[in-house]
């Protein structure tokens, strides 16, 4: 069963660490997902660009209208993601507990849907 | 064979199914790996019961019986319906070569099943409200109108409640499992305060005109006697004694004409007295582990009240140091006011006041109608009426619920001079 | 550079459209995602099970607290997404326009931060 695990914090938050601190929150992330991809449970994952970058798109009778800025203005924004495959929700709860953004943000599990039904 | 036996068979598939058909439930569950299948599967077994054991006798083990039955109809009901979606004979393949008929199987882990259902139920993935609903239908086999009823909705939002609930569980994919050690002890927890809030929604209503709703209650202390036959945990014992000792109290909570009947002022003659020893059995039981929990400390403080003849031979002081030990495990504004209340019956009002004054400064609390209460009590018998009056006034402002309403309306009448402003 | 589209809509609307529409819907994102594949660009896309069989985990103070989803509360929810190689932002954009999605709803376009390392390349 695969899930997107979307993490979500105030990017305020993480720019008041020290810099050390940030960094060794980077390296745990990256030795975790390390770990994930070695047990084949890690599909993708990445950390997202400041929300500043997002652009937001829509399409209304063949006509594009693109706005600067993301979907929806949060608290706590998406800071990135990891797409996983594990057996079941509780094992999908336990990756993202036990990832570091988990501990300062948010993290929320989606379930993929398997391809071929549109419902 | 004679009617009287036939009879004699059909009270037994009743009875079986009132004493058996959660367990059969829960395995069907593990077997079908689907709520849905498992409880039509259920009710064909015993349809099929119905038929069968009047005429050819009541089988050894009835609960294996009808767990074997349930899984050979549904994988049977599959295979019938490939026909129409080929995926599902590969499904009751899977099942009938991954799972074992409990006929042929002897010492089935089925206690573990019970276990596996109240931990699936109580999942924190659902919303609370889904986990209370779940727990009701599937543990206890109250109807979605019982459950209606008692929480005061229409049946229609219970239903889609547990109807989205099993579709989380089947879509997320929450495992039907009992969670390793590691994770138990918070599990379990969530499980508790699922059954808490049944009794709790049971014992004092929050809302509505009657103060209790013993169904929930007396379900909610089944539910904790069932949990700890499956789980030997401190903190199991502490909760079933809490709610055993509240439980104890009901009768003389309220007044003839439904009024609320403060503990201080009860008739200790009406409490139930087998509750009790029960209650403190557990209670001591649970504080000779080594973990003491939330439930084991509010448990021991309703024990030394109903080891008290009468209010004023209370052990306050004990009563004082187990809130201490509570607000340690458990800070909270709450057990912060609780603990003010009996500081006052042991060190007299002022000192009460001033520990109320000091906690609604904080804000906490600003809008809880039972902080107000106990202010104006402490004032009242300070004999500072005014102080008294505005601050039952400020209570009645936010009580909810029309016993305590009318408890307070009462209190501020006894204050003499004046009514209650509209 | 690697951008992640994130799709919202509306779930009730959606649910309320014909099936035909809603799966070829669905084809086309499926066609999509070959075009891409084609162009060596396709990561990984997925629809999502709807919002209600979200979680939300948070870690403080070294426990874990699970809640139901969904973790914000918005008019249109997150639908799905597409994971891909473009070659920048407008790149990102003209393929953001081709999600139906984008019809319906709306699309986010995410640029990605790159960690070398991390299992987002095409032999992954």
């Amino acid at each position: 069963m695969k899930y997107l695990c979307l993490v979500y914090l105030e990017e305020k938050t993480l720019n008041a660490f020290p810099s050390h601190e940030r960094r060794a929150i980077s390296d745990e992330a990256m030795s975790y997902c390390e770990k994930l991809q070695k047990a084949g449970q890690l599909l993708a994952a990445a950390p997202l660009h400041p929300v500043e970058t997002a652009t937001t798109v829509r399409v209304r009778e063949g006509k594009t209208s693109t706005t600067d800025g993301p979907f929806a203005e949060t608290k706590e924004q998406l800071g990135g993601f990891l797409m996983i495959d594990v057996p079941d929700l509780n094992d999908a709860i336990r990756i993202a507990a036990q990832f570091p953004a988990a501990r300062f943000g948010s993290v929320e599990v989606r379930p993929m849907k398997e391809l071929g039904c549109a419902d | 064979m004679s009617d009287d036996t036939a009879q004699e068979a059909r009270d037994k598939v009743d009875e079986v199914y009132r004493a058996e058909s959660r367990q059969v439930l829960a395995t069907l569950i593990r077997l079908l790996g689907n709520f849905d299948a498992a409880e039509e599967a259920l009710q064909e077994a015993f349809a099929i019961a119905m038929e069968q054991w009047p005429r050819d006798g009541i089988p050894a083990n009835p609960r294996a019986w009808l767990v074997s039955t349930g899984r050979f109809k549904a994988i049977d009901g599959m295979r019938r319906r490939a026909r129409y979606d080929a995926s599902l004979n590969e499904l009751a393949t899977h099942i009938e070569t991954t799972t074992s008929d409990p006929l042929e199987q002897t010492n089935e882990p089925i206690e573990d099943d019970r276990l596996r259902l109240i931990f699936t139920c109580c999942h924190p993935a659902l919303s609370s409200e889904a986990q209370i609903s779940m727990t009701l239908r599937e543990v206890c086999n109250l109807t979605t109108e019982e459950i209606a009823r008692a929480f005061l909705t229409k049946p229609a939002t219970i239903a889609q409640r547990i109807v989205r609930a099993k579709a989380k569980i089947r879509d997320a994919r929450i495992p039907y499992e009992v969670p390793p050690p590691l994770e138990l002890p918070e599990r379990v927890e969530a499980v508790l305060r699922v059954v808490y809030l049944v009794f709790n929604e049971g014992y004092s209503a929050s809302f509505g005109p009657s103060l209790t709703r013993a169904d929930l209650s007396s379900e909610a202390i089944r539910l904790g006697r069932l949990l700890l036959q499956l789980l030997l945990d401190a903190e199991v014992m502490g909760l079933l004694a809490l709610m055993l000792l509240h439980e104890s109290r009901r009768q003389a909570r309220t007044s003839a004409s439904g009024d609320l009947v403060l503990l201080e002022q009860q008739d200790r003659s009406l409490w139930n007295r087998d509750l009790i020893r029960e209650g403190i059995t557990l209670v001591k039981q649970a504080l000779a582990s080594k973990r003491i929990g939330p439930y084991t400390l509010q448990a021991a403080i309703a024990a030394v009240h109903a080891e008290a003849r009468s209010a004023g031979e209370t052990d306050w002081a004990q009563i004082v140091a187990l809130y201490d030990l509570l607000l340690r495990t458990e800070p909270s504004p709450i057990i912060e006011l609780n603990r003010a209340v009996a500081v006052a019956m042991r060190d007299g009002p002022a000192k009460g006041l001033e520990l109320v004054d000091a906690l609604l400064k904080r804000g906490e609390l600003a809008q809880y109608h039972l902080a107000y209460a106990a202010r104006a009590d402490f004032c009242r018998r300070l004999g500072r009426n005014a102080d008294a009056r505005a601050s039952y006034e400020r209570a009645l402002a936010l009580v909810k619920q029309e016993p305590e309403q009318r408890f307070l309306e009462k209190r501020l009448a006894e204050l003499g001079q004046g009514t209650v402003s509209p | 550079m690697k951008y992640l589209l994130l799709v919202y809509h509306n779930e009730a609307r959606f649910k309320s459209m014909p099936e035909g529409t809603r799966n070829d819907m669905l084809v086309e994102s499926i066609q999509l995602c070959h075009q891409l594949d084609g162009k060596g660009q396709y990561i990984h896309a997925s629809p999502l099970q709807p919002e209600a069989t979200g979680s939300v985990v948070q870690v403080r103070e070294g426990k874990a607290f699970v809640t139901d989803g969904p973790f914000m509360e918005t008019k249109e929810q997150l639908a799905g997404y597409f994971l891909f190689d473009a070659e920048n932002q407008d790149e990102a954009i003209r393929i953001a326009e081709r999600v139906p999605g984008a019809r319906i709803g709306t699309v986010e376009v995410r640029p990605l931060v790159e960690i070398a390392g991390l299992p987002n390349s095409r032999e992954a």
